[in-house]
């Protein structure tokens, strides 16, 4: 069984995000770059599937910068992940040119039997890759996946919607599967796993090897800007009696919100 | 001209605020709207449409569409985006719509932008804003190379048009197509809560690790109940199992914007904030005068949360009655 994960590098959660001075996009100086943390999820949840199948091969694939990127995937491949595949580009590249790289890319191995992302990367919150690359490889997609059991070539997988409500799924082959949290917990890579993953085959290839451009983009972003300072805090003194009185007081007549 | 497509969503008989929002900003522009709508009394709605601005109204209404199934749904929209000639599509970016348009983007090779908060129509061009990496900057959205301009919009971000009561729409029926046979809706379980989901909700009480244990949340459940809101947590609660996953407020968690949101017992850790600082008014309740939550907020009330927040409760009761 070949099962493959896709997977993003974006700014650490902590990072302070910093405009470039034109307002073209983020100052990526000083930038911390993490796996997307979605996509943990994934790489777990692919090697579930691997223990589970017995003779299975889990790649993970990433595009984007090989010079970081190769970072996430060797991570990916100190969780447990066999090899990995780099598609080499300048920049992060929109959501449909990078499905339409993951799709050729993964197209250009022998088999693929189930593929696993993150539910959105959340530098820019899209949402969108999975559903594109279900829709190029011509399989079904399930996102923001909270369960998922295998048995016998069928899939049940769980998607959790407004209100708690739950979508159940049965797949009969390859999906796109996307993860989000709750799905399971991610296991640490070990000091071992980080030396072999060292060893580990991670391949490369670039948009031309796979007839694309970076010209390709359906969505760009331009314009950047902050969000506006907030005004100070307003601290509300006295009791715990006063300070409510006061509080709501000021959200009905001051703040209107009520 | 250019000609805009909405996807309707509706419960209970009736149209979702969030259409009515996107109905309304195409007519306000003078826009031809052509609308779809699917799903079990899809045809009921057909009318609504029309007060809010629809010359056209697709319908699928078939009990066999009650549950979302993404690629049937994909069908249905793609075939009927493409016959319509619109060249800009909206849609509320609601939990099916996030899961279900990208998908139809791919099979009319085009562009689309999830999570989208300003909208507005400059002649025959649209100009769009989406928050970016949570919230901590936010930038234009571009399309190139795009049919059709896919548009997901969160909710709660455009003005609301008085309904034109019995203005004409012409609707047109759509069959349901064959379900592909690779997956199937194996079983739909409806959620306990009978609450406006976080993303949707106008006010939100969230609690944190200074709520000490789950069922200190009661508390919370109490203040929720008498403003009508919903509770969220951090994460530290959610990782704890005090709290399911689903309520988590942040950069791993829902992204909210609601006109009020009261933290409490939460220090405001920047992955938390990237989720909530979109909020109108933010009010934070917390024993700590140097918690980073106070940095984004509006109100803030030094103290002990079981003090304070009973007392709150109470005066909101007072307030609204
Ligand atoms: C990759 C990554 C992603 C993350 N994503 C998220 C996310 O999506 N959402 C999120 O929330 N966090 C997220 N976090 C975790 C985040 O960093 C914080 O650890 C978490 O938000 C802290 O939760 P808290 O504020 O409830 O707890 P704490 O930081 O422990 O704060 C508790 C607060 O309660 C106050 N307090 C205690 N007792 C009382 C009382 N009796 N009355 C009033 N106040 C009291 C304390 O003064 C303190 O400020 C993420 C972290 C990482 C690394």
């Amino acid at each position: 069984m070949r099962i493959f994960v896709c997977i993003k590098q974006v700014p650490d959660t902590e990072t302070k995000i910093k405009l470039m001075p034109d307002g073209s996009g983020i100052d990526e100086g000083g930038v911390k770059w993490i796996m997307n943390p979605y996509d943990e999820f994934a790489v777990e949840e692919a090697l579930k599937l691997k223990q589970t199948a017995g003779d299975a091969t889990v790649t993970v694939i990433s595009v984007g910068p090989k010079k970081r990127v190769a970072d996430a995937l060797r991570t990916a491949m100190a969780m447990g992940a066999d090899d990995g595949i780099v598609i080499d580009c300048e920049n992060s590249l929109d959501s449909f040119t990078t499905a339409k790289a993951l799709a050729a890319a993964i197209k250009k191995e022998p088999a693929c039997d189930f593929v696993f992302s993150g539910k959105l990367a959340i530098d820019d919150n899209a949402g969108s890759v999975s559903q594109y690359l279900a829709e190029f490889l011509e399989i079904p997609h399930v996102t923001v996946v909270s369960g998922f059991e295998a048995s016998s070539g069928k899939y049940v997988v769980t998607r959790e919607v407004e209100g708690g409500t739950k979508e159940i799924f049965e797949l009969t082959g390859p999906a796109v599967v996307a993860a989000n949290k709750g799905l399971n917990t991610p296991r640490y890579a070990s000091l071992p796993g980080i030396m072999k993953a060292k060893k580990k085959p991670l391949s490369e290839l670039n948009l031309s090897d796979l007839g694309l451009s970076s010209s390709d983009a359906k969505v760009s972003f331009t314009n950047f800007e902050l969000p506006p300072e907030k005004p100070p805090v307003k601290f509300i003194d006295g009791d715990p009696a006063a300070q409510a009185k006061e509080l709501v007081r000021l959200l009905k007549d001051e703040a209107k919100v009520l | 001209m250019s000609q805009v497509f909405v996807f309707c969503e509706f419960s209970n008989g009736k149209l979702k605020k969030g259409s009515t929002e996107l109905l309304s900003a195409a007519k306000t522009a003078g826009k031809k709207i052509t609308a779809l709508v699917i799903g079990p009394g899809a045809k009921d709605i057909a009318s609504q449409t029309g007060e809010y601005g629809a010359s056209t109204c697709f319908v699928c209404d078939d009990e066999k569409l009650k549950s979302y199934h993404p690629l049937a749904f994909a069908q249905i929209a793609s075939q009927t985006i493409k016959d319509s000639g619109c060249n800009i599509f909206l849609a509320t970016a609601s939990m099916m719509a996030k899961d279900l348009f990208p998908r139809v983007a791919a099979q009319l090779e085009t562009g689309i932008a999830s999570d989208c908060t300003d909208l507005s129509f400059s002649g025959d061009d649209l100009i769009i804003k989406k928050p970016l990496y949570a919230g901590k900057c936010k930038a234009q959205v571009q399309f190139n190379n795009s049919p059709v301009k896919m548009v997901l919009m969160r909710p709660n971000q455009l003005p609301v048009n008085t309904p034109v009561a019995g203005a004409s729409v012409e609707m047109k029926i759509l069959s349901t197509p064959d379900f592909d046979s690779r997956m199937t809706v194996k079983e739909v379980s409806v959620g306990n809560s009978d609450k406006v989901d976080l993303t949707e909700a106008n006010i939100i009480v969230s609690g944190g690790r200074g709520m000490k244990e789950a069922q200190n949340f009661d508390l919370l459940n109490q203040l929720a109940d008498t403003l009508g809101a919903t509770v969220g947590a951090s994460r530290a609660v959610a990782d704890a199992g005090w709290v399911p996953h689903s309520m988590q407020v942040g950069q791993t968690g829902k992204t909210v914007a609601p006109s009020l949101y009261i933290a409490c017992g939460i220090s405001g850790a920047i992955q938390h904030l990237a989720g909530m600082s979109g909020s109108k008014v933010i009010v934070a309740i917390n024993t700590d005068k140097d918690a980073p939550i106070f940095s984004k907020a509006t109100y803030g009330v030094v103290g002990d949360l079981f003090d304070v927040v009973p007392k709150l409760t109470e005066e909101f009761k007072a307030a609204l009655n």
